[in-house]
């Protein structure tokens, strides 16, 4: 039998043996970046169809989280930035053929928005702050600002429809356009991290949510969500066994490796399906909080970027 | 023009020699390397064989770190040599991970490092630095548009590999078997 004994590594400490470059920032980001997509994604379409006032978490409760998440999100960026005085550089150029140049773009568009989407809403949200502050009497141009805001809402929205589609679709091609991190290296990888980010955006809004109306309608979006994300994740498994021997070696992270109990045990089942039955329990009439599946769907979807992020960059071309 | 290395592997000891050259003349700092030996055995008891290889950044003609570069500061230079600059790159580690061959590391100073063929040397007339201390004289240099430069001669004549070409990069550094 012919087989590869061993083969040396560099022995140089601060390159091998492991490559892991992106920390837990890049984990964090990604969750945030995509649960603020969903967010503002329902918050835009919700206003558009004309149901502000049916679904009042949606377009205006829940729009305090994506402002937060956004800049926690971004300071998290920066952080696992090693060359942190040249981040400008970012919008020195863009790069057509690099996600991560079209991230900082997006971001640069999308993060003001969320804050003038916010800002629109502010003094309706938070009447007391307001009364107390006063914030918009003492400075006239806010007054005139939020003014401006308020009547242009419109295209706000239109514009925020398909920004945060593809702020949701770029935190997957981020990743997935690595062909050197086999188990990142598939085209479903987008598409699952925009409707794992539209799912737990749709599971804070539950959270949001004051009205029975308005939180069955979103645990009816989340479990579709859920559905199709179920199937996504099926399809990525079969793709990399259908792969190439890198990226049958990729999967066996997630199928019988280091990362299956955190993959199947708090992705798919605690972060999925128990959601998705409790779900379908609470809409067939029985009494369940809706906190539980809310909670458990934003937990799977932290918990699946970072096993996403730790387990890729353990995986490489074997030469 | 286009830059190409060759590495006899039959005539390759793994002296390291090559690190160290790389190393001093580039200013490596200390726990990294642009660089690097390794060693496969294959075969099984009692066949086996042996094979010693000096590795460095393969100078990809479809390099995945000058295309996931979110700055441009991973760029082609002249004669297909990939290279960084320094006061471009912002450290985000995307051509790190995008690199097959893990040829890159984030230098103590926060900017992405990398092999440059030794390209302010190659201004000057002169050979890589590992190749100009190879005690076996293993290691050949050359323009490979140049059909009878010893690099193209060599190609020609010899049996030859490239490292994991299944990833579709075009690496420049080829292995003489």
């Amino acid at each position: 039998m012919q087989e590869e004994l061993f083969t040396s590594g560099r022995n140089i400490p601060h390159i091998d043996p492991s490559l892991e470059i992106w920390h837990w920032p890049i984990s964090l980001y990604l969750f945030l970046g995509g649960i603020a997509a969903g967010i503002l994604f329902f918050a835009a379409l919700f206003y558009v169809l004309g149901k502000e006032k049916e679904y009042p978490a949606a377009v205006k409760f829940a729009s305090i989280i994506p402002p937060i998440a956004l800049s926690i999100g971004l300071l998290a960026l920066v952080y696992d930035l090693t060359h942190k005085l040249y981040t400008w550089r970012l919008y020195t150029t863009f790069r057509i053929e690099s996600p991560m140049s079209w991230g900082a773009w997006v971001l640069l568009i999308v993060t003001p928005l969320s804050f003038f989407w916010l800002f629109s809403y502010y003094a309706e949200i938070y009447p007391k702050t307001e009364g107390k502050l006063q914030l918009l009497k003492k400075f006239k141009f806010l007054a005139t600002f939020e003014q401006f805001l308020k009547t242009n809402r419109l295209y706000i929205a239109y514009a925020l429809i398909p920004l945060t589609l593809v702020l949701g679709v770029y935190t997957g091609i981020l990743l997935s356009a690595f062909n050197a991190r086999p188990l990142w290296n598939n085209a479903i990888l987008g598409p699952l991290f925009l409707t794992s980010g539209l799912s737990t955006g749709a599971a804070a809004i539950i959270l949001m949510a004051k009205t029975k109306k308005e939180k069955h309608l979103f645990s009816k979006i989340d479990l579709a969500l859920i559905i199709v994300e179920l199937a996504l994740i099926v399809h990525m498994i079969m793709g990399y066994y259908a792969g190439s021997q890198v990226q049958l070696e990729a999967m066996q992270l997630l199928v019988g490796g280091d990362f299956t109990l955190m993959f199947f045990g708090f992705v798919v089942i605690l972060g999925l399906i128990i959601p998705a039955t409790l779900e379908l329990i609470e809409l067939i009439g029985y009494k369940v909080p809706v906190i539980v599946p809310a909670m458990l769907v934003i937990l799977g979807g932290l918990i699946f970027r970072f096993v996403m992020v730790e387990a890729g960059q353990l995986t490489r071309f074997l030469y | 023009m286009r830059y190409a290395m060759i590495i006899d592997t039959l005539k390759c000891v793994g002296c390291s020699d090559c690190v160290v050259a790389c190393q001093t003349e580039n200013d490596v700092p200390i726990g990294y390397c642009r660089d690097w030996i390794t060693e496969t055995v294959n075969g099984s008891y009692p066949n086996l064989e042996l094979e010693l290889k000096s590795e460095r950044c393969n100078h990809c003609d479809n390099a995945p770190c000058v295309r996931c570069c979110p700055t441009g500061a991973s760029y082609v230079g002249v004669g297909g040599i990939v290279l960084v600059t320094a006061n471009e790159c912002i450290g985000c580690g995307a051509c790190i991970e995008s690199c097959p061959y893990d040829a890159r590391y984030q230098h103590p100073d926060g900017y992405v490092d990398k092999c440059t063929f030794c390209h302010h040397r190659l201004e000057k007339g002169q050979l890589p630095a590992c190749v100009s201390v190879c005690p076996t004289k293993c290691m050949y240099f050359g323009d490979l548009d140049n059909p009878n430069s010893e690099v193209s001669q060599l190609l020609k004549n010899r049996k030859h590999k490239t490292l994991a070409p299944e990833a579709g990069t075009n690496p420049h550094v080829f292995y003489l078997i």
